[in-house]
This record gives structure tokens, sequence and C-alpha cells, in this order.
């Protein structure tokens, strides 16, 4: 017998209707266990209570805008489906978004327009202050986040001397150099920081220019980025501040030879020029040429080592260095990343549940082990965190940049905590940029960082 | 199991009028089935419009017709210029309107704060005004430069080439490609280990930083918009020339006039109406470059290939201050500028149409 074509699809049709229609019915909630079982216990009760709810399709749905340096999204879902499955009436969406366009952009569009989410892993922390939600009313020990994120929640709040507990770091961050050793021990050049803990930029760049000659490779690269070159800057001797602390770059000596170093490095061929020159007016990362094996010295900061970890392995011997020294010190620059709860979400009680969940102390552990993240809980960096590698770099970089928050400069904390440290760090990076690619000298440079840092602040208290 | 009735013989006429009534082609079902979907829709667009046409007059009723459309154009062109207006007189950061403070000219003053205009170095704005150079050139050299190929393209494909169809949609082709996925691919084309390098280090030569240089970035963001692009303003000129009487060219080859000739004194006054079509078209295109140069180039290097339209999004979305009002300012601007260089076009076009 023939079957005609339209009889056919309606058949083809119709089986599909049936077997999604048959699976629906498979994942359909269960009946809820009947209540008021005698032995059960009140968490038990309200357990029940939460899957009765939630299996009456009354679940609240949280939203979390992220990003990622490395594996942390992975081990957050990891955290966040145990979470669920023990409070069945909340439902947590993590959107993975890129971190320049989606936090740096698009996030704080989002924000001002009410549109927010319900949390958000955030790096300006104090820019985008006037939009958290302050969970200490909600909270059921706030002590214990004062006790374990105190220090860091002054870098959140919207006024200075602010009490409000809106989030916590999800990682502490320093910056600093990673070298390549294979290429040093390749090109037969020592390893200059073996020697001494007390080295200078000027020879770092002449090792590792050796370096570079002997393998056809680049002697360094930098994140295209205000705030990792402001490490070097200050132990250079930059103020960036004037007695008023109102950011001061035109005679700021120490600023000026920094950014002459970078000039002439980018002149000399001893800066990899696509990441600082290349890559238009905005962030750019140098993690790719050194994963590549393209580069001796990268300088960036410890949430690499989770990525180098994953991507390089024991491809060849990478490892962290402590911070070049100058005049002004041998110090990188504080920083790191918090998930904070926004003031528009219309689930506070359900937010403040899922932080207590996430800064439970084991979780933060587990967190903090598996994603090789400098712990920002005061408590486990005491304690000591157990991380989850056997790879020797990852833990002889992570002892190295956990030695190095001892070295960092207070001026380092000072401009990490500055409201408009990323208007300062911006025009920095951009004015230098310009210089770089020939566009402007180092005094119209340094002028116009000025204007463009009066400007924004300007724009900012209008 | 017995046999219990017999059946009775039809008599021939009953037998007829008993058969199903004969099957139609499938194709005539389907056509049935879709005239039943569009009667019942013109029953039900009646349903709703006659009382409209009773109410209003038949007269009136074409504005009815383009409401939708002047509904979605209020919502999503008029009503954020308009926004855009307002938000050029105001400062500071807020979103709201209603949170923005008046600051009348204060953003067109800070644009306009020059010692001089020819040195972007001495502007208050100086990115603003390396953005308007910057797209000045482009807008010259990439319309230009796209006209002038996209000509020559149409009037070799207007001949009878062999395989002239396939050569059409080859020039058409990367018009249909987005322009990010052009970009990327071309980046990795011109990039320091990209394809051309590779090439050129085969053959022993040193490698090209495209994107190192000011001038190299420069040419490749003007080549690779024209060859993203031409193939829509070569079938525009296309149908320009195809539209051009056969008659005219016989005639003036029976004067004696060469090929040349025909195409100086027939083609191009005839294809004029067609190319102030195409270059108000590829201006417009061209001054609104962003897309393409943000992944090819981010700008760079330094400003180099930084043109207006980015900085007004990273004046109003990418800074960390974002300054609305001074974006707003500087969009008005580049659309004033617009209308004026395109009214010019018109005008021109006018005249040449006149003599």
């Amino acid at each position: 017998m023939r079957i005609s074509p339209l009889w056919r699809t309606v058949a083809v049709v119709a089986a599909i209707i049936l077997v999604l229609t048959s699976c629906t019915a498979l994942v359909a909630p269960a009946q809820p266990a009947p209540a008021g079982a005698t032995d059960a216990t009140a968490t038990e009760v309200a357990a029940e209570a939460a899957t009765a709810e939630a299996a009456a399709g009354n679940a609240v749905t949280l939203r979390i805008t992220w990003y990622d340096d490395g594996n942390e999204g992975t081990i957050l879902r990891d955290l966040l489906d145990r979470f669920e499955a023990a409070n069945p009436d909340i439902k947590v969406i993590v959107d993975t978004v890129p971190y320049a366009q989606g936090i740096l952009e698009s996030l704080p569009l989002q924000l001002e327009a009410g549109q927010g989410p319900d949390l958000a892993r955030v790096t300006q922390l104090g820019d985008l202050a006037k939009h958290y939600l302050d969970m200490r009313p909600l909270l059921s020990n706030p002590d214990y986040w004062d006790t374990n994120f105190g220090p860091f929640l002054t870098w959140m709040q919207s006024e200075a001397g602010g009490k409000a507990i809106p989030g916590f770091m999800t990682q502490l961050t320093v910056t600093g150099p990673f070298i390549n050793r294979t290429l040093f021990d390749q090109a037969g050049v020592a390893v200059p920081s073996d020697a001494s803990d007390q080295v200078t930029w000027e020879e770092w760049a002449d090792a590792t220019r050796k370096v570079a000659e002997a393998t056809g490779t680049f002697a360094m690269v930098m994140d295209r980025s205000g705030h990792r070159l402001a490490g070097p800057a200050v132990s250079e001797g930059a103020k960036y501040f004037n007695a008023d602390g109102y950011p001061a770059m035109v005679g700021d000596e120490g600023f000026k030879k920094m950014a002459q170093l970078m000039i002439d490095w980018h002149a000399d061929g001893t800066m990899m020029p696509e990441v600082w020159i290349g890559s238009g007016g905005s962030y750019a990362a140098g993690n790719e040429p050194f994963i590549n094996g393209q580069v001796a010295l990268y300088m960036s900061g410890s949430w690499q080592i989770g990525q180098f970890a994953d991507k390089i392995g024991d491809a060849f011997d990478w490892e962290a260095v402590p911070n070049p020294c100058g005049p002004g010190g041998c110090t990188g620059m504080p920083g790191g990343a918090a998930l904070v709860a926004i003031n528009t979400t219309q689930h506070p009680q359900e937010v403040t549940r899922l932080m207590e969940y996430l800064t439970q102390e084991d979780v933060m552990a587990e967190f903090y082990a598996r994603t090789l993240f400098i712990p920002g809980h005061l408590g486990l960096a005491a304690k000591g965190i157990d991380f989850d590698t056997e790879l020797p770099q990852a833990k002889q970089s992570l002892a190295m940049f956990s030695s190095q928050v001892n070295k960092l400069e207070p001026l380092a904390y000072d401009l990490q905590a500055y409201k408009y440290n990323t208007v300062l760090f911006n025009a920095n990076r951009d004015r230098l940029g310009q210089v770089l690619a020939g566009e402007l000298t180092l005094d119209e440079a340094i002028a116009k960082m000025q204007e463009d840092i009066d400007a924004g602040i300007a724009a900012a208290q209008q | 199991m017995s046999a219990t009735t017999k059946p009775v013989p039809a008599a021939p006429g009953e037998r007829l009028a008993s058969l199903p009534p004969p099957r139609l082609p499938f194709g005539e079902r389907i056509g049935d089935v879709l005239y039943r979907l569009y009667a019942a829709v013109m029953a039900a667009l009646d349903f709703v419009f006659n009382p409209i046409q009773r109410l209003i007059g038949a007269k009136r009723m074409p504005y009815v017709f383009v409401l939708p459309n002047l509904l979605i154009f209020g919502i999503f062109v008029l009503f954020p210029m308009l926004l855009n207006f307002y938000y050029a007189f105001t400062g500071g950061t807020a979103l709201r309107p209603e949170d923005r403070p008046f600051v009348g000219l204060a953003n067109f003053q800070q644009i306009f704060n020059c010692r001089n205009f020819l040195n972007p170095a001495t502007c208050q704005e100086d990115y603003f005004w390396r953005g308007a150079y910057n797209t000045v050139f482009f807008v010259f050299f990439q319309v230009g430069g796209m006209i002038l190929i996209a000509l020559l393209t149409a009037v070799v494909l207007n001949r009878t080439v062999k395989g002239r169809g396939f050569f059409r949609s080859v020039f058409f082709y990367p018009v249909l490609l987005s322009p990010v996925v052009v970009a990327l691919i071309w980046k990795w084309i011109l990039q320091r280990d990209g394809l051309f390098n590779a090439v050129l280090v085969n053959f022993g030569f040193e490698r090209v930083l495209f994107f190192l240089n000011a001038n190299w970035a420069t040419l490749w963001v003007i080549l690779i918009s024209i060859w993203a692009q031409m193939g829509f303003y070569t079938l525009i000129l296309l149908a320009g020339l195809q539209s051009i009487p056969t008659e005219l060219y016989e005639a003036a080859a029976m004067d004696g006039a060469n090929p040349r000739q025909s195409f100086g004194r027939i083609t191009l006054p005839l294809l004029m109406p067609t190319m102030l079509v195409v270059s108000v078209l590829s201006i417009i295109r061209a001054v609104q470059a962003f897309d393409l140069v943000w992944v090819l180039t981010g700008g760079g290097p330094g400003t180099a290939t930084t043109y207006l339209v980015q900085y007004i999004y990273e004046t109003a979305f990418a800074n960390q201050v974002q300054q609305y009002g001074l974006a707003s300012a500087a969009s008005m601007l580049l659309g004033f500028a617009l209308l004026i260089f395109t009214l010019l076009q018109l005008r021109l076009g006018e005249q040449s149409d006149i003599a």
C-alpha cells in the first residue's frame, strides 16, 4: 500500500508529539510525601514544605551573571546543584558572559536600567556599589561575614565607612609575573629570581631579552590594563594621588619612569606589541602567547593559575616569580572578584539563603581548592587551603602569590579601594597605548590622562 | 460458520452513485487547503476592517494600513531619536531621563573645545576629532574605491561573458556573510602568524605586521569593507546598466562612436541616477562603519581605525564612566553632517537631471 506524503508527515509529527508528551510525563514532579511525620526534624519539615512548593510550581528562579577565568563556572554549578537539591524551592540559573563585554560593559547598563540579575560576579567593586543589596538585616549570622570578609567588604561600600554586606570575594587576586622556565633553560640564561628576590624590572628585561634572542620568542608581555601597570609603576615610585587624595598624573615621576620603560620595551621589541598596540582601545590579555610558549615573561596575576594548570599543564615549566622591585617597593596590585547581591532582586530572602550556603566554610574551601583561587575568606586563609592539584607548577605559583600579599605596598591597597580607580586605570591604559602607537608624546599623554580623569570623575559626580 | 445474506448486485446507476468522489491530485489538494486558509484569513480581516472603513471612510483607510509600520518606526526609530536629542543636553551618568541634570550646550562645547581643529591633540575631546578625521578618510577612499570597482565589475558582468551567472553569484556572496565572520576570517589571514604571513615567509620574505602599523591597518580596513559590500552595489549598478536601451549603443556605433565614447556619452550619463542612489547608500553605510572594524582591529593601532560610531559606542557604553550625554551630542553631530551631505548629493543629482 502506498502512503501519501501528507499522511506520512502527519504520522511523523504525531509520533514526535507522542514521544515528547510521554517524556514530560516521566519528568513531571512526583507527589510530595505526606508531611507531619512524627520523627521529622524542623529542617526536614522545611525541606518538605519547600519540595511541596517546588512541586506546586512555585520555585523561585535566581539568575547569576557570571564570567570565567578558568574552571570556576563548572565548580559553581556543582555547588549550585547541591544547593538546589537541598532547596527545591529555589532554582539558580548561571548566565556566563564574556568578562569585558558582559561584566564591564553590559552589566552596569543593566543595573542602571533596573534590569539586573539577582546576583553578579563583578570586579569593579566600588563603581557598582550603589546597586548592591545590603544583606545584613537578612543574614542569620552577620558576625560571621564581618569576621571572615570584613576587610574586603570595605571595597564594596557605596559610601566611605559603610557597613553593608553585599557579597563575598570569589577570589582574591595579586598581580605579578609568570615565567616560562623551559625557555630560560633552553636559552641557557639563569632565572634572575633564583639568586635574589630583589630583582628589578630592568634586570628582568635584560634576562628575558637574552632568552627571546636565543629561542626566537618574545621577552615579555603584559595584559593591556592600567591595573596591571599599576604594580610595576608603584614599584618604580609612582604616587598616583596628590596630598588631597585626588589622582594627579602630571608630575608623577615614578609613573612617568614606568611609562617610559614600557615605551622603550615596545620600541626595542622586548614587549610583544600585539597586546598594547594592536588591540585598539580596550582591555586585552596576554595569556594566549604565554600559553603557546611564545613569551618568556608574562605580567598578569594569580587568577591565571587555574587556566594555566588546565591549558599548559606540564607541557612546559611555568611558574610565578616575585614582583620585581624598584625604589617604591616590590609590589603588585591586590584585587579580586566578588559575588554580590543586586538590590533590584525580587527575592532577597532566597538570594540571602543562596549566599549563606555559598559562604559556608566547607563550601568555600571546596570552591577555592578546586578553582585554585587565593581565598577571600580570612578563616580559610589562616587555616590554609588544600588545593586540588598535583601539578607542581600550580602549587609553586599559588605559594608564590600568597607570599606576595605581605609585600603589597599601602598605596596599592589605596588604589584598589579608590572609588574611581577604573577611570584612572583606563586613562593610563588608553593614553599610554596612543604613545606606543606613535600618536602622542609621553608628556602629551600624561596631560591627557589627567584631563580624562578629571572629566570622568566630574561626570560621575554630576 | 454459515453464510447469512447474499449481497444483492446493485443496478449500474446505483453503483456509480455509491463510488467515492474522484481523488484530486496532491498539488490541487494542497491548493484547496491553502485557498480555504486564505479565505478564512480574508474573512477575519474583513470582519476587523469593514467596521473601521465604515467609521472613517475608504479615503482614510491607507493610514490604517501604514499604522503598524509607523508604530514600529515610531517606537524603534523616532522615539530613540527624540530621546537622543534630549540626552544630548543632559549630563551625568544616570540612565533614566528624569535622573539626568540639564546641562544645556555643555556637551557640544566639550566637543568643540579645540585650540586647533586640525590637530586633534589640542582638543578636549580629541577622541571625537580623531574619529571624525578617520571617518572622513575612510568614507572618501572606501566609497570612492567601492563605486569604482563595483562599476567596473558591473560593466564586465553586463557583457555576455562565459559563466556570467556564476560570476554574479561569486561577487555577491560576501554580502551574505556576517561582518563579524568577514572580520574574523580576514584577521586569521592577516595576523602575525596568519595565512598571508605564512605565504610570505614561505617565499623568503619578512613578516608584515599589518595590525601594528596605522597605514596598513587603515588600508586593510578599507579593502576588506569594499570586498564585503561591493557585491550589493554591483547588483544595483548592473540593474541600472541593463535598463539602458541597447538601441542607443547601436545608434552610436552607426555614428562611428568607439566603446570609450559610448561609455562616456551614453553609459555614465544614463547611469547617474543609479550612481546617486549607490553613492548615498554607500556613504551612509560607510559612516556607520563599526562591526567589521571593531572585530578586525578594535580601532587600533592606537586610534588609527577608530571611527565615529566606535567613539560614540565607547563613550556611551564601554567606558567605565558612561557619558550618554556626550555620546548623544556626538551622534547628533554625525547625523546632522550626514543629513547635510545627503541633501547636497540629492541637490546635485537634481541639477544633473535638469542639465
